[in-house]
């Protein structure tokens, strides 16, 4: 590495700037785990009573399925987004489809579409399928709001996997369907591993579609119970139990990142050929 | 296999690229398609290949019309210009991949086997755990080869095969392609803007400009009897020289710059006064004939081996010269060198060779 200013100043400078972050999220781990006197900032005694949720529903309800309700609106939106991304990327980049620039020019626009506008609509389409208040509603609209980010992705990795090796696959004997499986998926993986943590991510953190499509199912997402539980008012406000429950929604996010770090920084390098 | 393209044609988007044409290839031979790029050449090629689909005419293969075959069916060997190796898999993985894929399922041993065969004959052996990133440009160069040749198809095609190799590469992997080419008996098409490429390797050789083939045969019959300026100008290297003139009376050849220059015997019957080029390869000045031409040299290139000089000959009228290396003459010098009139090629206005 070859240095041609100096990096103190700039430390410096970083440290200073994101010292309130820092602090924030120092407090928040350390306040689930002690309890400070009333009024006070800095705690005075160690505990473990706001752990307690994870294996006594009593006080806030069964978090484990909250918890267990978050990973299939996540896992199921990942597996769509995956399949659809894939296949449909694959297409638009290399297919001579017919409105081809059309789809394209689409899955641009929905991209750049604002999704809240577009809740009424969904809500009314819901009803009238029979899917409002269900998990499987609320997942198929999550994952269409994030196909078309998926697509376009996609479509910037395969743009980058040369013609010449679906011609040679092609020449070699294979169909057209080998040489995308075998041959060019191998090459977009960082894409999908890419794509596949950010769709995890986005469904797991996901809070407004769920309260809002499906807010008397009885399968209560994360996010949703999270907030149940300041809104309700039985309780009282327990903020160090709401910090706890909060770093346990966050602790697999926190994970998912510090595994595929690298992996991540792929979707800015390989998917910004258009 | 014997290869017969009949009145091929070839349009994009509605315009003619490639219009009516033919050529055979006959079985075991190797054909080289030249000319400089947009000429059509690799379009022909693709649309052998299967990978374009020809808009006329038909392409033979024997006796089977595979005009409307998709790729997979021909049974056609291509060797692209970057090599197109899969990066994900190792160079065994590489070369088996045609036989793991179609219609026949062969077994794993049958298909080790015959990765090893031919890795033998293309001299890779030792490279098969390899991933072609671990390559270099001319191992890479062979694997692309032995992939294509693995599935012993009856026509082999090779795009530009060394145009992304250095010049040392380049003359090395030229004869291993001939060799492997004459040792298999495959039938051969080398795509390539390299005349000497495609004299060095190739039995034929058809030379094509806008998408019409405007001469094929031997390269030396290409070379001594170009049909007209285009193939002249192509072929050779130093290129020939053109001297724009008129023939003048007695059989001889008159540039307004004041040069003269008797014309070959057999053209001495040309009527006057009619407007000719002619062309002097540069190894036809300087070393021996019967016509004489003095001039100042204007350019001195020694290669080691040989020398090129420049002669200005009239104002404006540079020759060209080759001849094996001397250093007896410099830049400013004043020579008179023979001009072998013999081999002076000559062309009408129109462009055709006389």
């Amino acid at each position: 590495m070859t240095r041609n200013f100096a990096t103190l100043p700039l430390l410096l400078l970083l440290i200073v700037i994101s010292l309130p972050l820092t602090v924030m999220y120092g407090f928040l781990i350390l306040d689930t785990f002690t309890d400070a006197p009333p009024g006070e900032l800095w705690p005075d005694r160690f505990t473990l009573e706001h752990w307690r949720f994870l294996f006594d529903g009593g006080e806030i309800g069964n978090v484990w399925a909250a918890a267990g309700n978050s990973l299939i609106l996540a896992g199921s939106m990942t597996v769509i987004v995956l399949t659809v991304s894939t296949t449909g990327a694959y297409a638009l980049s290399r297919l001579n489809l017919p409105f081809r620039r059309f789809f394209l020019a689409g899955v641009l626009v929905m991209h750049a579409f604002p999704s809240v506008t577009l809740l009424i609509g969904v809500f009314f389409v819901l009803n009238l399928t029979g899917l409002y208040n269900s998990m499987i509603g609320v997942i198929l609209v999550k994952s269409s709001l994030m196909l078309p980010f998926g697509i376009w992705i996609m479509k910037g990795f395969y743009d980058a996997v040369p013609w010449e090796i679906e011609m040679a696959g092609v020449q070699d004997g294979a169909s057209r369907f080998t040489v995308w499986r075998r041959l060019i998926l191998p090459q977009v993986k960082p894409g999908l591993v890419a794509l596949s943590v950010f769709s995890f991510l986005d469904g797991w953190g996901e809070y407004l579609l769920p309260r809002i499509l499906a807010p008397g199912s009885d399968m209560e997402v994360l996010s949703v119970f999270l907030n149940e539980l300041i809104a309700a008012d039985q309780l009282g406000f327990n903020f160090n139990l709401f910090k706890s429950v909060g770093v346990f929604y966050t602790l697999p996010v926190v994970l998912l990142y510090v595994i595929f770090q690298h992996r991540l920084m792929n979707i800015f390098g390989g998917g910004t050929k258009g | 296999m014997r290869l017969h393209l009949d009145n091929f044609t070839k349009r994009f988007d509605g315009n003619p690229v490639i219009e009516g044409m033919n050529f055979v290839v006959e079985d075991g031979e190797m054909l080289a398609l030249l000319g400089p790029s947009g000429c059509g050449k690799s379009t022909t090629l693709f649309a052998i290949a299967g990978i374009y689909r020809a808009d006329g005419g038909r392409i033979l293969f024997g006796d089977r019309d595979v005009t409307n075959l998709p790729s997979q069916r021909r049974n056609v060997g291509v060797v692209f210009q970057n090599y197109a190796l899969y990066p994900h898999m190792s160079v065994e993985e590489n070369i088996g991949f045609p036989l793991t894929v179609g219609r026949i399922r062969r077994d794993k041993a049958e298909v080790a086997r015959a990765v090893r065969e031919i890795a033998e004959l293309i001299h890779i052996e030792e490279l098969l755990a390899r991933k072609p990133a671990q390559l270099s440009g001319g191992q890479q160069q062979r694997v692309a080869l032995a992939r294509a040749l693995v599935r012993r198809p009856g026509i082999l095609l090779l795009d530009e095969p060394l145009a992304n190799l250095d010049a040392r590469l380049r003359l090395e992997m030229r004869s291993e392609i001939r060799r492997i080419q004459l040792e298999t008996g495959i039938t051969a098409i080398l795509v390539t803007h390299d005349q000497v490429e495609a004299m060095s390797m190739c039995d034929r050789v058809a030379i094509m400009e806008r998408g019409r083939i405007l001469q094929i045969g031997p390269p030396t019959e290409l070379y001594r009897a170009p049909v007209n300026r285009f193939v002249a100008g192509f072929l050779g290297n130093p290129p020939i020289v053109f001297l724009e003139g008129r023939t003048a009376g007695q059989g001889s050849f008159a540039m307004d710059q004041g040069l003269h220059l008797p014309l070959p015997p057999r053209l001495r019957g040309l009527p006057a006064d009619r407007p000719i080029s002619l062309g002097i390869r540069p190894e036809h000045f300087g070393t021996g004939g019967t016509a004489q031409a003095t001039g100042r040299v204007t350019f001195v290139e020694p290669q080691g081996r040989e020398t090129l000089f420049d002669i200005e000959t009239a104002p404006g009228v540079i020759l060209r010269s080759v001849q094996p290396a001397r250093e007896d003459v410099g830049v400013g010098d004043i020579v008179t060198w023979p001009i072998d009139v013999d081999n002076l090629l000559a062309f009408d206005a129109e462009g055709t060779r006389l």
